[in-house]
């Protein structure tokens, strides 16, 4: 028996080979993997953009961008043209993120700190699981909970405390006995932003060195001036990476939205109007399309919500990156 | 004129009434899971018997009957559905997950894998419908197949699951420490069994876990079956054929005016919930536990 | 220096270090090393923090170069054989190790672990795994203690044992030289006695190399001594030679304690 290998050599080509190749199959396979995932990336842009080319070709591009109507049947019962304008799908989706991230950015902020800086630690694990099975919550029931369950509230006692308290800002007008609307639809978005938001910020918070927050306490800080001093500038960049991550989730929110947004191809007027969303849109119309421009047009919009989540994601994932956080937010 | 004292007091009540908002936030924020809990027991449980998982999709009441019937036709695409996006995502989740991990470190090699988690992570935060309308141009334009099929809608699951299973696989191979390495490497075994036999093995916890919570976020989408997976097939008839999935029949009759399928659709909502609110808390727990046992 | 052809008494040359140099990136850890090892006798190599040795004893199973820039200049003879032209895996084979830190696989049970080499390197039939594991548990000293619950985690031993079970694994795999990097810094003074006792039986078997920053514990187990300082081996020789007529004003001034 041969010093160094247990086992006599079948031969001695063998032994001096298969290491080598074994690595190299095993590299080549793993590169596959890596070139695989990074490829679909690539080639989602290139399908959307190879279909939304007929729209690129035949829709001049600011009447898309900025047109406020939308009618794609308007051609073919020959009572006017065809128009494409995707300014009330733009609006409507601003709109809703927007109101979304105002009511999840304090809500996420306090909660975050509460977690981080006043909880008892008995209570910290529990609670952050808590705010993990929210994330976990699927979209379509999201949407089921809003249609069956917050829709009614909204109809019947919210909208018309609203229209009438709140009137005057011009933002509640309109009739209030429908409950899909664009308030509604922004409502149940803000509730699956929080849990984006809440986590990553905690991660930024508890980041901070205690240092620093010794500092400010040993020169008598009450909590919350702590908490303003030293927690919050410290951990900022990763409070709006977190923030940024939770905008590209709420544009591109698909099911909860189109649920309880009311589906009108229009500009919202008030947030009690029904209105569209890009992603609600391209779900409720895209079985429904009449013209054969319709779905490259549709294809033009999800390419454009493509790219911008791309680069909000990429941006909010860099900063991340260089703060050394936002290891769980792959899993939401 | 305010004093000293005074101005320490404000601060402190100030600072005291923060604390309390915070903590109403906190509540604020959890609320809401106990919410959706709470109605889609009361309005999903109401009519639920054990005849959910043994009936399928009834047809539409009709004057002359109304059945009840149950959600096994969508359990079976569901499960189909998801099971054929899993042999997607995880083969190629986990090559790439280990490629990152093995091969990072030094110069372009290093930099690929970084850019790898980068993209991995640019991935997960694509909305899925534009994951389905993708897939829908691939099939429809490059292929020329049948676009309405359980392949397609399993194509664009396997994308959403794929930067999932990719990360959450990342991150249990780098905790094995370095010695595990070492000491495999000492005893003259070749790197790719060191990669598979030994690390892999050892960051097992962890790759289920993330196999786990790719499922559950997969089985709850339903954006992109919408446009690749849609149907009122009564049953699986191939895979070449589209299939019922409960995400979609809650979306599809959630508002139906039959309401034996209204029902369904409720009692789904309730069913998928649960399910999935499950799956996500155990396999994580479940991961804490194990990890906490080996790493005695 | 001491080369290959100074005294070595009756043993033939294991292991011929030949201008040996390693690197970290730019920075150079151990400089123009010439060593030549005993065969079947305990070597030690000892010096301050930071002299080297462990980088040395690394570069004798091609260990150090896996390290992030790490580079290695110059030879190491295995049997007339320079290391640095074969296959690294398969010098592993012939050169194992044991660590600082016991570091058994942790997933593994304690057969397992000690069955790994075989299994891993080949396709051993379970009575050949079988006879591997009690040679090698037998020779460790562990096997009176673990005979009865081979399949338990490899975690439920004791800090000493899972060192003797990482060196029983390490003899599995029938290497022909040991190298010990510091093997017993992690361990309470009985589970020390008990591995320095055992080094004495494994050299009637096998080549030991071992590191110590232990001065006594390299004058009780070893035969040789090589003492390194800042990177350069600046005396080597007979461990009763080296600790109690020293060559080197440094060698003295370590040995006494003035500094290290």
């Amino acid at each position: 028996m041969t010093r160094g290998n247990p086992f006599p050599p079948r031969s001695s080509r063998q032994i001096l080979r298969a290491p080598k190749w074994g690595d190299r199959i095993f590299f080549a396979l793993t590169m596959l993997g890596a070139l695989g995932l990074a490829g679909i990336i690539i080639a989602m842009v290139v399908a959307l953009v190879h279909g939304a080319t007929p729209a690129f070709d035949q829709i001049p591009f600011t009447s898309f961008l900025f047109g406020r109507i939308w009618d794609p049947g308007g051609c073919v019962n020959g009572t006017s043209t065809c128009v494409y304008g995707a300014l009330p799908f733009i609006a409507g989706t601003l709109i809703t993120s927007t109101i979304a991230l105002l009511l999840a950015i304090p809500l996420s902020l306090g909660a975050a700190i509460f977690l981080t800086q006043h909880a008892p630690m008995w209570m910290r694990e529990p609670v952050a699981q808590v705010v993990q099975l929210l994330a976990a919550v699927p979209s379509v029931v999201y949407g089921f909970w809003g249609l069956i369950v917050l829709v009614p509230i909204m109809r019947y006692d919210v909208n018309p405390v609203l229209a009438h308290d709140l009137g005057w800002t011009g933002l509640f007008g309109g009739p209030t006995n429908i409950g899909l609307t664009v308030l509604t639809a922004s409502l149940v978005l803000s509730i699956m932003t929080v849990p984006t938001i809440t986590a990553i910020s905690r991660d930024a918070m508890e980041a901070v060195p205690r240092s620093q927050k010794e500092a400010a306490i040993s020169l008598g800080a009450t909590p919350w001036e702590v908490t303003r001093r030293s927690v919050l500038p410290y951990s900022r960049s990763g409070i709006v990476a977190g923030i940024v991550l939770g905008l590209g989730r709420a544009l591109g929110e698909t099911m909860a939205v189109t649920m309880t947004i009311g589906n009108r191809n229009a500009i919202p007027l008030s947030l009690l109007s029904q209105g569209q969303t890009i992603p609600s849109l391209i779900a409720n119309d895209f079985f429904e399309a009449i013209t054969p421009l319709e779905i490259p047009a549709l294809m033009e919009m999800a390419l454009f919500l493509l790219i911008i989540t791309l680069a909000i994601n990429l941006g909010a994932r860099l900063i991340l990156a260089r703060l050394q956080l936002g290891r769980g937010a792959a899993t939401e | 004129m305010t004093t000293r004292s005074d101005r320490g007091l404000r601060r402190k009540i100030f600072s005291h009434s923060m604390v309390v908002l915070s903590g109403l936030a906190i509540v604020a924020v959890m609320l809401p899971l106990f919410w959706i809990i709470y109605e889609c027991v009361v309005l999903g449980g109401s009519h639920l018997t054990l005849n959910y998982f043994t009936q399928g999709t009834p047809p539409p009441c009709s004057p002359i009957s109304c059945e009840a019937g149950g959600g096994l036709t969508m359990i079976q695409g569901s499960f189909i559905v998801v099971a054929l996006a899993t042999l997607y995502a995880v083969p190629i989740g986990i090559a790439a997950a280990i490629f990152a991990v093995e091969y990072g470190g030094g110069g372009a090699l290093g930099a690929l894998s970084r850019a790898l988690s980068m993209a991995a992570d640019v991935l997960s935060g694509v909305p899925s419908i534009v994951i389905g309308v993708f897939v829908y141009v691939l099939i429809l334009y490059y292929d020329h197949g049948i676009v309405f099929s359980v392949t397609s809608g399993s194509l664009a699951l396997g994308a959403i699951m794929l930067p999932i299973v990719m990360r959450t696989t990342e991150e249990a191979l780098r905790t094995v420490p370095h010695s595990v390495r070492e000491a495999a490497l000492a005893l003259g075994m070749t790197r790719w069994k060191i990669s598979l036999r030994i690390v892999l093995i050892s960051a097992l916890p962890g790759v289920l876990t993330g196999i786990l919570l790719a499922i559950a976020r997969a089985v709850g989408e339903a954006a992109p079956l919408l446009l690749l997976d849609n149907t009122t097939l009564p049953r699986f008839l191939g895979f070449n054929y589209p299939a019922q999935s409960l995400s979609l029949g809650i979306y599809l009759w959630a508002d139906s005016p039959y309401k034996n399928l209204q029902n369904l659709a409720w009692e789904t909502a309730l069913v998928l919930l649960i399910f999935v609110l499950v799956l996500s808390l155990t396999s994580r727990l479940a991961l804490n536990r194990l990890s906490r046992k080996w790493k005695a | 220096m001491e080369g290959l052809n100074t005294m070595l008494g009756e043993s033939p040359v294991k292991m011929d270090v030949q201008s040996l140099n390693a690197f970290y990136g730019e920075s150079r850890a151990i400089q123009d090393i010439n060593l030549a090892i005993p065969e079947k006798q305990v070597t030690a190599i000892i010096g301050p923090s930071g002299c080297g040795k462990s980088t040395l004893i690394r570069c004798l199973n091609r260990l150090h170069e896996t390290g992030f820039k790490a580079r290695v200049e110059g030879s190491v003879f295995l049997d007339g054989e320079d290391l640095y032209q074969l296959d690294a895996t398969l010098v592993r084979r012939r050169v194992g190790m044991v660590f600082q830190k016991p570091n058994p696989f942790a997933t593994m049970s304690i057969y397992n672990n000690v069955s790994a080499p075989l299994r891993f390197n080949g396709h051993p039939s379970r009575q050949e795994c079988d006879d591997a594991v009690l040679r090698a548990l037998k020779q460790a000293a562990l096997w009176d203690e673990v005979k009865d619950r081979v399949d338990d985690p490899a975690t439920s031993l004791s800090g000493g044992q899972q060192q003797r079970l990482c060196i029983a694994r390490a003899l599995a795999a029938n290497p022909e030289v040991l190298l010990m990097d510091e093997p017993c810094s992690a361990l309470d003074p009985i589970a020390t006695a008990k591995i320095e006792e055992l080094i004495g039986q494994l050299k009637q078997e096998y080549t030991v190399v071992i590191v110590t920053h232990n001065m006594q514990q390299a004058a009780r187990v070893s035969d040789r001594t090589a003492f390194l300082y800042l990177g350069k081996l600046i005396e080597y020789g007979p461990t009763e030679d080296l600790f109690e007529r020293p060559k080197e004003h440094l060698t003295e001034s370590y040995i006494t304690g003035r500094f290290g």
